[in-house]
């Protein structure tokens, strides 16, 4: 079954010792060549519009450079601001509650989803397209709907909760303190089909004869889904968490679009700090420091994931 | 519709559920087959609720949109919305903008993926798997952690307000190599080297033997890339300023900014934009989850 992973990039042995040496290094070159030629037309692209921007970042943000001047090297002085910075530490802190809400909330529901459709019945593709659908919808379209659904006096998230009797609904996109949380419901609403797709894809991986053994043993439903599915689940689970915290620090565009970081700034995060200080502001080496900080924090939680994860395993 | 049947494992084993019981047990099988369906059909219309009110209210009038209580049928249906909407905001050119885009892109993303991948997967020569390393870990970058130094660059080629930044941001991703590498890597090596035996030089190979086996990862890749593309909000957002050359997702942010009262109509738009995207999904959704499962990435 197709495991979702990064592939070993273990490299192959080469051909069986050849009959002469130089005739062998030829074969080398000729294959360097051929496996270049076909490797370039999308590397070339790839290395200008990828790799030189992402050098740049990093000596960007070590220099001071806006759209008029020319650059100036300034060594630490942007992370210097970025420490005393108040509007970063708001970002990083809405990056941080986003991340702290998506993550285990998508986490769940593409669990739950994948589990409830992980069945042979008629009809059932309908319902997992429809898990599905959310996925694939324009975020345009979900911001804009889910804005409408979370309209504080007269959107059908409160007319709901009104008639379980919850009198004073939250104000959601319309209040400071609400705002988040209904872009984090939105964003776990249009992500979770997506997980579950790969949760699915974990669930065919556990061995049946184990469903079997457990049943034999006398084990519930409960207790197999305890101690089989979860522990065959780890995986997949460590990998949906490693690609949902890099999905979460980089969020963006939906924030963007449905409250474009406000009301004031309780719903601005980093990715909205980077592009409003490098592209709208033009202060390329400030928002570039962003970035490295974005980078940075990513990169080090991704490592730490690791860590845990393979400590867990043995 | 054969395509809407069990997108993932068709034929692999069930989870902890007992396998179908002899009719014998008629009663209790069909209580339980009904509680299992009760329950998949109020899952499935909690996650559908947005798109039924946003389908309700692209076919009401304004002033029926946010009612107490939420009329989820239209008392009578505007389908003029549908026809005025394309008055109201130039919709022909956001849809072939949009068409336009993720048309280029898509071909672009397959073609030089599909090559390179040829090149990581079944040619061997030093360097290669350090090359893809280099591929993979940029996935892990934030796209924001360099989009200003790629706007940078491409306002000094003085590219930024056209069509070809965004092709040239977008085409070139690691994604579809990753895809389609992983793919090859299904395909045993013994047929490559037979093929070369018979004396079939590389680009033969990739393009008489591996391009044809590899038509259902050609298509995944084809589809999330379509489909990402088609739904992409930043890129353009940054990048396309001119009204003319504004995609679906820009046209209806835009018409939202402007006329944020009228709700029935911006539901007519939302509706629209996402249309397309749904045909392609639901042709092609088989291979849509596939690509999903084999690399649990997003584009």
């Amino acid at each position: 079954m197709a495991h979702p992973s990064i592939p070993s990039a273990a490299p192959q042995p080469v051909a069986p010792d050849p009959p002469r040496r130089s005739s062998r290094r030829r074969l080398i070159r000729r294959e360097t060549l051929v496996g270049w030629s076909f490797i370039l037309p999308n590397f070339a692209g790839f290395a200008l519009l990828t790799l030189v921007p992402v050098l740049m970042a990093f000596a960007l943000a070590f220099m001071r450079w806006d759209s008029y001047g020319s650059p100036e090297w300034l060594g630490l002085d942007n992370f210097r601001r970025l420490v005393s910075d108040e509007t970063f530490h708001m970002a990083l802190f809405n990056t941080v509650y986003y991340a702290a809400g998506h993550i285990p909330l998508t986490l769940l529901a593409s669990l739950g989803l994948a589990i409830a459709l992980n069945r042979k019945i008629p009809g059932l593709g309908i319902f997992r397209t429809a898990a599905f659908f959310p996925y694939i919808t324009s975020l345009v379209a979900v911001a804009v709907v889910w804005n409408m659904l979370f309209n504080p006096s007269l959107g059908p998230v409160n007319q709901f909760l009104e008639a379980i009797g919850i009198a004073e609904p939250p104000g959601w996109t319309a209040s400071t303190a609400w705002a988040m949380p209904a872009v984090i419901i939105t964003s776990v609403w249009r992500d979770m089909g997506y997980y579950m797709v790969l949760y699915l894809a974990g669930l065919q991986t556990i061995p049946q004869e184990y469903y079997e053994a457990a049943r034999v043993d006398g084990a519930n439903a409960w207790q197999r889904f305890w101690h089989v599915t979860l522990p065959g689940l780890r995986p997949i689970t460590f990998f949906v968490v490693v690609i949902l915290t890099i999905q979460s620090f980089k969020v963006f565009d939906l924030i963007f679009v449905m409250t474009e970081g406000g009301p004031g700034r309780s719903t601005l995060v980093l990715s909205q700090l980077i592009y409003q200080e490098g592209i709208s502001q033009g202060r390329f080496g400030y928002s570039s420091a962003v970035a490295l900080a974005l980078f940075f924090l990513v990169f080090i939680i991704t490592v730490v994931q690791f860590r845990l994860n393979k400590r867990g395993e043995s | 519709m054969a395509t809407l049947h069990a997108p993932v494992g068709e034929d692999a084993p069930l989870a902890p559920q007992p396998s179908a019981a002899p009719r014998r047990r008629g009663a209790r099988d069909l209580l339980r087959m009904i509680a299992t369906y009760t329950i998949l059909i109020f899952l499935a219309l909690l996650v559908l609720v947005p798109f039924i009110w946003m389908i309700s209210s692209s076919l009401k009038r304004n002033n029926e949109v946010f009612t107490v209580p939420i009329q989820w049928i239209p008392e009578e249906f505007q389908w003029s919305n549908f026809v005025e909407i394309w008055d109201r905001i130039p919709m022909h050119t956001y849809l072939r903008n949009s068409a336009f885009l993720a048309t280029v892109i898509t071909f672009l993303q397959v073609l030089t993926g599909s090559f390179a991948a040829y090149g990581f997967a079944k040619v061997r020569f030093p360097g290669r798997d350090a090359l893809f390393l280099g591929y993979v870990a940029t996935v892990a970058i934030p796209w924001q952690a360099y989009m200003v130094p790629q706007y940078i660059m491409m306002q000094n080629a003085q590219l930024t307000n056209t069509h070809l930044s965004i092709i040239l941001i977008q085409a070139f991703g690691a994604f579809g190599v990753f895809l389609m590498r992983q793919y090859y890597m299904s395909i045993p090596d013994e047929l490559v080297e037979a093929a070369r035996i018979d004396g079939l030089s590389e680009y033969g190979i990739y393009w008489r033997i591996i391009l044809p086996l590899s038509k259902p990862a050609l298509a995944s890749l084809a589809l999330l890339t379509f489909v990402n593309t088609w739904n992409d909000y930043m890129g353009p957002f940054i990048y396309l300023t001119s009204n003319e050359l504004w995609t679906v997702q820009l046209g209806l942010r835009s018409f939202v900014g402007q006329y944020d009262a009228e709700y029935a109509m911006i539901m007519t738009g939302a509706v629209l934009s996402v249309l397309p995207v749904v045909l392609v999904f639901l042709l092609g959704q088989r291979y849509f989850i596939r690509g999903i499962a084999t690399t649990g990435l997003k584009g």
